[in-house]
């Protein structure tokens, strides 16, 4: 029950963060039919400059929240720019071509942004500074006991105020309006008198900012950083995008919480559940290994990242149109 | 100094040329229809006037040249389109529909005001104004993309094919909702397939043949034109 428990809690705050990288991708396919594969990218680049500032202001010995607080400042603009730069330079030139087209280019684009990081970074792992003081609040009276983390509920909440932003801007302001019209239309929105060009930038540079904040917390969390993450965490984003449905922004939440979930779970009882001993009793022929090594099992938690492409391919086959979607895949 | 004057202007889709240099004017105040068979050009016209299709040739607004500007610059000047199909956008609201036809005011007041007048003017989508625009019926989607234009207080208002699809009665009320928007002073081009209509609400027309103005001139006097009655009134 504590394993359970603690999964839960880790799935959690790992989903909140995989959410709010999906909403970056589902809000750019929303309103230009692109999957944005450098947003992971982006997510990196926000973790890089994040963890640069941060090192730097540890030395000063301020409350860590101050520290970390002032890394995310400087992340969201500078992800914020780069959102803007890739949009500008890389999609708009292409926004009347064959989908295909965009589609490579956004992969040609993270390859330049790994590698600009390469340049900046190093491609060593840089590590996050020994600033914050572990806090455990247990849910149990044991100190074994299943428990969530001072980090891991920063992270939540920080997520959730984040989506909750988002959609008071989507759903109740000037911006909001007239991203959801541009979506719908943007031959029409452009003659109601929106500026198009602005209106998709503008969505490009708010999925940046939240992604700069995503890379930052995922870098906190895992205290670690590297010029090659964004790929993998890219990946699962997308993959809870999907999942949810791509282009809807409730979808992205409940995809990411999901996929951290599944991911957590699956984590913590692959070992259990392919151990030599319990598939002993179903399937023939594991009897001499489980007498042998009765500890053994097949996958371990190490093999966690299979499950986000274990549901982006059953998501695929059995409803490519997400769990919220409502048109059928076919665009992407 | 004419509110809209087209001069020589041409559009291309590709190799096709589906406008091929018209010439034509709107006096301010007036109200203007453009008539012609399928695949005349008319909704190339519009498209271009808006800035929805790339035109050559002159294209002036308040004596402005405006062909090359965006479609959001030229809504900016005071032109709004109720565009052929309607384009209401599906997943908003009617008053959501209709907030994004004030987009640009920020006199909030008044665009309050506007709505209400929308809703006098088409009672109907008052009592849907919850309703998302993409399950209402192809009538009530044409009042919300007329009510959506007027929410701009447009000085230039171009209308394709209002009366399209509808019932004899739907149709009826359109036309009752353009003369009298027209009594109140808005200019407007007005395309239509129905040209008896149309003419009967018209100062003035013009016919389009296969992107050429072939006949123009008052339209009491297109409607007594013979060539007119048999090609279009079906006479
Ligand atoms: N996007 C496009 N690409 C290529 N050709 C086009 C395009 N849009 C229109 N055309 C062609 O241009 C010509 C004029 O079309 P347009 O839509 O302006 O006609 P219309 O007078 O509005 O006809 P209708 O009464 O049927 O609406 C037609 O031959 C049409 O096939
Ligand atoms: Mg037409």
């Amino acid at each position: 029950m504590d394993t359970f428990l603690q999964q839960i809690v880790n799935g959690l705050t790992v989903g909140s963060v995989y959410a709010v990288v999906a909403l970056g991708y589902t809000m750019v396919y929303g309103i230009v039919q692109l999957i944005n594969f450098a947003h992971g990218e982006v997510v990196m680049i926000g973790c890089m400059v994040a963890f640069s500032v941060i090192l730097a202001l540890a030395p000063t010995g301020l409350p860590p929240f101050i520290i970390v607080g002032a890394g995310i400042a400087v992340a969201v603009p500078a992800c914020m720019v780069v959102g803007y730069a890739v949009e500008r330079v890389a999609y708009r030139p292409l926004r009347n071509a064959p989908r295909l087209a965009p589609l490579i280019t956004a992969i040609g684009i993270s390859i330049v942004l790994q590698h600009l990081a390469l340049l900046v970074w190093s491609r060593n792992f840089i590590a996050f500074p020994q600033i914050i003081e572990l806090k455990l609040f247990h849910f149990g009276s044991s100190d074994t006991s299943a428990s969530i983390s001072n980090i891991q509920v920063a992270i939540i909440l920080t997520s959730v105020a984040m989506m909750a932003g988002l959609l008071w801007l989507v759903y109740r302001t000037r911006l909001g309006i007239a991203m959801r019209a541009t979506s719908q239309n943007p031959q029409v929105a452009g003659l109601m008198g929106i500026d198009v060009n602005r209106v998709i930038s503008s969505t490009f540079v708010i999925g940046a900012g939240l992604g700069a904040v995503a890379g930052a917390m995922v870098g906190t969390y895992y205290g670690i950083a590297h010029y090659q993450m964004g790929f993998l965490l890219g990946l699962k984003a997308f993959s809870a995008a999907v999942l949810g449905g791509i282009g809807n922004l409730g979808g992205a939440v409940l995809g990411g919480i999901l996929m951290g979930l599944i991911e957590s779970l699956g984590a913590g009882y692959v070992g259990d559940f392919t151990n030599v001993c319990f598939l002993d009793k179903f399937l023939p022929g594991f009897g001499e290994v489980c007498a042998a090594s009765p500890e053994s099992s097949l996958f371990g938690s190490n093999y966690k990242d299979v499950y986000a492409f274990i549901v982006l391919i059953l998501v695929l086959v059995f409803r490519p149109s997400g769990l919220l979607g409502e048109r059928v895949g076919d665009r992407a | 100094m004419s509110l809209l004057k087209l001069e020589k202007v041409e559009v291309h889709y590709g190799g096709i040329r589906a406008v091929k240099g018209i010439d034509l004017t709107v006096e301010k105040g007036e109200l203007v229809c453009l008539i012609g068979a399928n695949g005349a050009g008319k909704t190339t016209t519009l498209r271009a006037i808006t800035g929805l299709a790339h035109a050559t040739g002159r294209i002036e607004y308040e004596g402005e040249q405006i062909a090359g500007k965006k479609s959001h610059e030229i809504a900016r000047l005071g032109l709004a389109l109720v565009p052929e199909g309607r384009g209401v956008f599906p997943q908003l609201t009617i008053d959501e529909n209709l907030a994004m036809g004030a987009y640009m005011r920020r006199d909030a007041p008044a665009v309050a005001h506007d709505v209400e007048r929308v809703f006098s003017l088409f009672p109907r989508l008052k009592e849907r104004r919850g309703q998302t625009a993409g399950t209402m019926s192809g009538g009530e989607q044409q009042m919300l993309a007329i009510g959506r234009a007027l929410m701009s207080r447009p000085r230039l208002l171009l209308l394709d094919e209002p009366s399209m699809g509808l019932a004899p009665i739907m149709v009826e009320k359109i036309f009752e909702v353009i003369r009298l928007i027209a009594a109140e002073g808005v200019t407007m081009l007005l395309v239509e397939q129905n040209a008896k209509l149309a003419l009967e609400a018209s100062h003035r027309a013009y016919v389009l043949e296969s992107g050429l103005v072939t006949i123009s001139g008052e339209a009491s006097k297109l409607l007594g034109d013979p060539q007119v009655r048999s090609a279009y009134l079906g006479e």
